[in-house]
């Protein structure tokens, strides 16, 4: 029973401890396909048939809202028209990860 | 939403997880070959998807007796070969170039091969952690057959399954698991309910679930069969 307890004790502490941000929610889940610098360059990207989103790119950034940009990664690309590629995140992550993400995103754009 | 966010549910997972690794103790010491990088555990209560990733350094092992064919688990421990290309946090393993992100190979982890009695006692110890059986008995998948033109276009154009998962060697997105293999390695109700609400099967799952219905998922199971024995 105590190693339970123990494992069950290390478990908490570690969940606790490491709290997400933006940039850690951007490096685990976006950067596979938008790069870990944001470019639109990720690991997966050269398999995609479409470009992933430059997020340091300021003027296509600026086009869109922070309201459009958080439909389209709680939603995913289709919800706007744009690739399918792009999935719905919201099944996943909670809403504050998506504010977060968000941004993080306008960090990387536009400042 | 998911069943992690109960937290009654999850402490009794957790807690059959653990009950069910230590019972196999007699056999091989899971918790001392596996735990220092596999969870043998839920995630703690609360936890979000993203706080229960990072704090993973390995797949998690604590439903493998849902999720893996025991025969399959066997041969691999006595042969194990790299089923993620990227490792299982893909971010921990990359860096920038003016090519484009890469994957330090180097950092990647070996995982140890065992001899065949070890790895017969591991699997077997391993089948025992089944905390999803409800997951499990709750689909109703008959293995099917579909066109292998049909179920490459399914995979890579429709559903958009190639941007993080290889359907051929060396063809697909490298931050997901292969899923050549895919077949050979997994349970087909898992593969189907898993498909249907990753985070029912894990509150760290890294998959956001691609909201199909039961055709659909079908389908991309049975392409997944049809490629393995292609």
């Amino acid at each position: 029973m105590s190693r339970i307890l123990l494992v069950l004790f290390v478990a908490v502490l570690a969940s606790g401890a490491l709290a997400a941000d933006g940039d850690a929610l951007y490096r685990t889940y976006c950067s596979q396909c938008h790069g870990i610098t944001g470019h639109g360059n990720g690991i997966n990207a050269p398999h995609m048939s479409v470009v992933p989103r430059d997020h340091t790119n300021a003027s296509e950034m600026g086009k869109r809202s922070d309201e459009d940009l958080f439909k389209v990664v709680a939603e995913g690309g289709s919800s706007m028209n744009q690739s399918i590629l792009m999935p719905a995140w919201s099944g996943l992550l909670e809403d504050d990860d998506l504010h977060a993400l968000i941004r993080h995103m306008r960090a990387l754009c536009c400042e | 939403m998911p069943v992690f966010t109960d937290p009654t549910r999850l402490l009794a997972l957790t807690a059959f997880a653990l009950l069910s690794a230590l019972a196999g103790a007699d056999d091989v010491d899971l918790a001392a070959s596996c735990g220092e990088c596999h969870a043998l555990a839920a995630p703690a209560p609360g936890a979000t998807a993203a706080d229960a990733r990072l704090s993973e350094q390995a797949p998690p092992l604590w439903y493998a007796g849902n999720k893996f064919r025991q025969e399959w688990l066997e041969v691999w421990l006595q042969h194990p070969q790299r089923i993620r290309p990227a490792g299982h946090v893909p971010a921990r393993h990359t860096v920038s170039t003016d090519d484009g992100d890469q994957i330090d190979v180097e950092s990647l982890p070996e995982h140890p091969a065992f001899p065949a009695g070890k790895a017969g006692q591991f699997a077997a110890a391993l089948s025992r952690l089944r905390p999803h059986d409800a997951l499990v008995e709750a689909e109703d998948y008959t293995p099917g057959s579909v066109a292998m033109r049909m179920g490459t276009m399914d995979f890579r154009r429709f559903k958009g399954c190639i941007g993080c998962h290889r359907d051929r060697e060396e063809t697909g997105g490298i931050s997901g698991p292969e899923l050549a293999g895919a077949w050979q390695r997994l349970q087909p109700e898992y593969l189907v309910s898993y498909i249907r609400d990753p985070r029912a099967w894990d509150p760290a799952a890294a998959m956001p679930p691609p909201g199909l219905n039961d055709r659909a998922i079908h389908n991309l199971v049975n392409y997944l069969r049809v490629i393995a024995e292609e």
